[in-house]
């Protein structure tokens, strides 16, 4: 996004935009790097002197261009996978411009979330980095007719390690583009005591924009002649509109039509939940006029789901037996021969995303084909879902990828794209489909509301001699397919299948229930509520064998061993991760719990009165964290929390600084969950509409401090932006119960009374 | 008709007088800085100066900035940066960014009032602005540094 991104074609033809508008302004209408893969085909790194692969070119001034094909919300993969390409390259990152890409087939997988980019990309960035660094090697090996082998890269260039010679990339990318590309297997990497950017971390690549209102947002995007749409969805899922009434709508300043989308055929997937739409000069207009409309709706089959009664329906599931997912000895023969039993419901209700940025798409539907700018996780699904909602080929959907004003997975569901392209294929306008903050908490994919039924028996020393786990949850596999009632594989293997304790019998189960709201992924997904039983569990364990938190949850870890979870649990898909590459080892385990303790002050601290401390454990898309909260809670049962701990090994970490952020930001994501998080249902109809009802955590309700230590690993790289989420709940409610005695075994905390 | 000044430049305005100024400001004039995050001043992302007073242009409506001098994150420091910015910047305080605009109006008119507060005063100034991803403390580290203590 810097100014330099532009070239000279561009830039004219970004001048002609701007004069023939209407709005002519000191902003621009569509920020640059929007069109860096504009008309004129492809990419700046395409078109740059040297292009030996498709994430990366080098002009003849020496400019580096690479393509970031991964969505920015935050988590900040648009600085962290070019800091590893231009490491391996020995570029100078200030000479290293990026641009965004389009969505793409031919990047892989652009599906933004599972915190999968550095993981899934950290080697194909080397590779891209490597690859023209050996190219640039041998074109200055070539000028300077010398072996290759006496030349290496130096900062931004080569140097002939003899003479000292030096020639800068720029120099050599002409002479080094006529070279054959070096096969995969031929490629050095650079030891790792040469690394310049790969764990020492940059700031973030658009920090200067987003401290200066600069930074283009989904929501930022403008295009000359645009209106702006806002659409009235069925206020129940599944419903119809039986008829309409838009004259009063109409009379509203600005608004120029309304039209009908119509409904989904199920499953629903990504497609637009249907409704009316406003079309209207300005995005208030459309607003007001929505509420104008008077529409009689069929609310179809969904119409009589009630949180309270489905929270009785998924406890009754949960405590009968389901169906087995995992399964270590025979915990129904340790149960049998008695001992100290111990049981535990838990339960989680729906959660919202709400992300600062709303859902918002800008569309242009012209001559058969949609140009899009908007704010997605997942540019190649939006492709797919606008093409399958207006009958035209994918190839003729292009989904320009915005900075993201937060996602944690809604914007992983490109239903807002459509309507755009819907809207615009109509009024043959560009529009531009605003979601309120109504729409967004009413309308979206929630992280499933769930219940856990938990048992076990202890033996003399006080460690369970059996643990019998059950989970209840409408599932993900609703939203893409019918009559789905138990959780999907990818579900029951967030934190409920990988279980990381020595026990000698264990059962894991799964109860089955129907969906009547659409269900997505939030931020850990399943993890949210499986690491919240399982660790609130163990700390209830520790305390009815009368032992200490800390040293109770490491000896339920038991011995440093590899634990070879496919064995017990078949169905187990470690993150999609190879079991040589991630296995689940519990000397990682061990190690962050024990760091976490240690930094926390565990056990060495003065508690009670109204204080205390937490801890929880919780391996998650690869990567293992151990978190201790501090709590103060007074005698209104008011909860304040003065500090986190949290220890991560999440293998190789490419930037520290906004690693360490990301952990900061999950530990005030989970005190959102723990505090007031709860989306309910009565009549089908979602009873919360803005923050006033749906609060996040403020600045005055997070933690004060959160302290994160990163484990120095030469390990592969695992993921950042989820993990530190699961083990804080558990963690918060652990310390509520050392402070006052009292176990929150639901949440939010609303729902105990922690007065007294 | 409403007249009023906006980052230095006179305006004026023939529509709707209830038109929250807001939308006057980002669809209108195309000054996308200032967010919407909420739309009834729960969330603090489209804070802009009304007069040098942060204020919540979303529920401000275009009658009561009738007159009134607005500045906005594009003009907070024409040409530069405002030192807040650039605590911002050396905190690293954003990640996602978008609230972040609203979050350093509201910094800049606290401090102009506050310029050196506590902890407290900084919560109950900041409280009314939401960042969903989490920078609070960062936010919190940057205004003190920006106010001259020790963070």
């Amino acid at each position: 996004m810097s100014p330099n991104i532009t070239n000279v074609s561009r830039r004219g033809f970004l001048k002609g935009m701007a004069s023939a508008g209407a709005l002519v302004l000191s902003v621009r209408l569509v920020p640059d790097y929007l069109w860096a893969a504009e008309a004129m085909p492809g990419t700046l790194a395409e078109r740059a002197t040297l292009h030996p692969n498709i994430f990366v070119g080098i002009d003849s001034d020496g400019t580096v261009h690479i393509v970031a094909h991964r969505s920015e919300m935050g988590t900040g993969s648009r600085t962290a996978l070019p800091l590893v390409l231009a490491d391996e390259l020995d570029a100078d990152w200030k000479r290293v411009r990026i641009e965004q890409a389009i969505g793409d087939a031919r990047y892989g997988s652009q599906d933004t979330d599972g915190s999968q980019s550095v993981r899934e990309f950290y080697a194909v960035m080397r590779e891209a980095g490597a690859t023209a660094r050996a190219m640039l090697k041998q074109a200055a090996a070539q000028q300077w007719k010398v072996p290759v082998e006496e030349c290496e890269s130096g900062l931004h260039c080569i140097v002939h390690r003899g003479s000292g010679r030096k020639a800068d990339y720029g120099e050599l990318a002409a002479l080094a583009a006529a070279l054959p590309v070096p096969k995969n297997e031929d490629l050095e990497y650079k030891p790792k005591s040469a690394w310049r950017y790969v764990g020492k971390g940059a700031s973030a690549y658009d920090l200067a924009e987003l401290c200066t209102g600069r930074a283009q947002f989904g929501m930022d995007a403008r295009m000359e002649g645009m209106l702006y749409a806002s659409v009235e969805h069925p206020p129940v899922l599944g419903g119809k509109v039986k008829s309409y009434d838009d004259k009063a709508a109409l009379q509203v300043e600005g608004v120029k039509r309304t039209m009908q989308i119509p409904p989904f055929k199920p499953p629903h997937a990504f497609q637009p939940l249907g409704g009316i739409a406003v079309v209207a000069d300005n995005t208030w207009a459309a607003f007001q006029g929505r509420k104008k409309l008077k529409v009689e709706w069929d609310n179809g089959p969904n119409a009589s789901y009630d949180s309270e009664a489905y929270k009785k329906e998924l406890q009754e599931v949960a405590r009968k037996p389901g169906k087995v997912v995992r399964n270590i000895g025979d915990v129904d023969a340790a149960f049998a021969k008695g001992g100290k039993i111990v049981e535990a419901e838990y339960y989680v209700p729906h959660l919202a995303h709400v992300s600062m940025e709303t859902p918002v798409a800008l569309a242009n539907f012209r001559d058969g084909k949609v140009e899009a700018w908007t704010c997605t996780q997942n540019p190649q699904a939006a492709q797919q879902t606008v093409a399958a909602a207006l009958g035209i080929p994918k190839e003729n959907v292009i989904c320009h990828v915005t900075l993201l004003g937060g996602g944690f997975g809604r914007k992983s569901k490109p239903d807002y794209v459509a309507e755009a392209a819907i809207l615009s294929k109509a009024t043959g306008r560009p529009i531009k489909v605003v979601w309120s903050r109504e729409d967004d908490v009413q309308f979206g994919y929630y992280h499933a509301v769930a219940a856990m039924y938990m048992k076990a028996v202890l033996d003399e020393s006080g460690k369970p001699s059996a643990w019998l786990q059950r989970s209840v949850f409408p599932s993900i596999d609703s939203t893409f397919a019918l009559n789905v009632k138990y959780g999907g594989a990818g579900e029951l293997s967030l934190g409920w299948l990988d279980l990381p304790f020595d026990l000698a019998n264990h059962r894991a189960e799964n109860g089955p229930i129907e969906a009547h709201v659409r269900i997505g992924w939030l931020r850990s997904v399943a993890n949210i509520y499986h690491g919240f039983a399982a660790q609130s569990f163990s700390d209830e364990l520790a305390h009815a064998a009368g032992r200490d938190s800390l040293e109770y949850l490491l000896h339920l870890v038991g011995p440093d061993r590899v634990i070879d979870v496919k064995k017990s649990a078949p169905n187990y898909d470690n993150y999609g991760g190879s079991f040589e590459k991630f296995p689940l080892d519990t000397a990682r385990v061990r190690r962050v719990i024990e760091m976490a303790a240690e930094k926390s002050g565990w056990g060495k601290r003065k508690m009670g009165n109204g204080s205390g401390m937490g801890l929880a454990f919780h391996r998650s898309f690869l990567t293992y964290v151990a978190t201790v909260v501090q709590v103060e809670v007074n005698h209104q049962g008011d909860v304040r929390i003065p500090e986190v701990h949290t220890a991560v090994d999440a293998g190789i970490v490419v930037n520290p600084e906004l690693t360490k952020s990301q952990f900061e930001g999950a530990a005030v994501f989970g005190t959102s969950i723990v505090r007031s998080g709860q989306i309910t249902a009565k009549n089908g109809v979602i009873e919360q509409s803005n923050f006033h009802d749906y609060p996040v955590a403020r600045m005055n309700e997070a933690p004060r401090k959160t302290n994160v230590y990163i484990v120095e690993s030469d390990a592969a790289p695992a993921g950042v932006g989820e993990p530190g989420v699961p083990p804080f709940a558990p963690a918060m409610c652990n310390a509520i119960f050392a402070a006052t005695g009292k176990r929150v075994r639901e949440l939010p905390l609303s729902r105990t009374d922690l007065s007294g | 008709m409403i007249h009023l000044k906006v980052n230095g430049s006179e305006r004026s305005f023939e529509g709707n007088p209830d038109l929250p100024l807001l939308w006057y400001l980002r669809d209108v004039l195309g000054f996308t800085g200032t967010k919407y995050g909420c739309g009834m001043a729960l969330c603090g992302a489209c804070t802009v100066h009304l007069n040098g007073k942060a204020i919540r242009s979303c529920a401000t409506s275009m009658t009561m900035a009738a007159g009134k001098e607005i500045t906005t994150i594009e003009a907070i420091n024409a040409g530069g940066l405002h030192p807040v910015q650039e605590k911002w910047i050396e905190y690293n305080v954003p990640q996602c960014g978008y609230c972040q605009s609203g979050q350093i109006m509201q910094a800049i008119s606290f401090l102009k009032d506050t310029p050196k507060p506590t902890d407290e005063d900084i919560d109950n100034a900041m409280s009314g602005n939401i960042c969903r991803c989490g920078t609070y403390q960062r936010i919190r580290a940057a205004i003190k540094a920006a106010a001259g203590e020790n963070a």
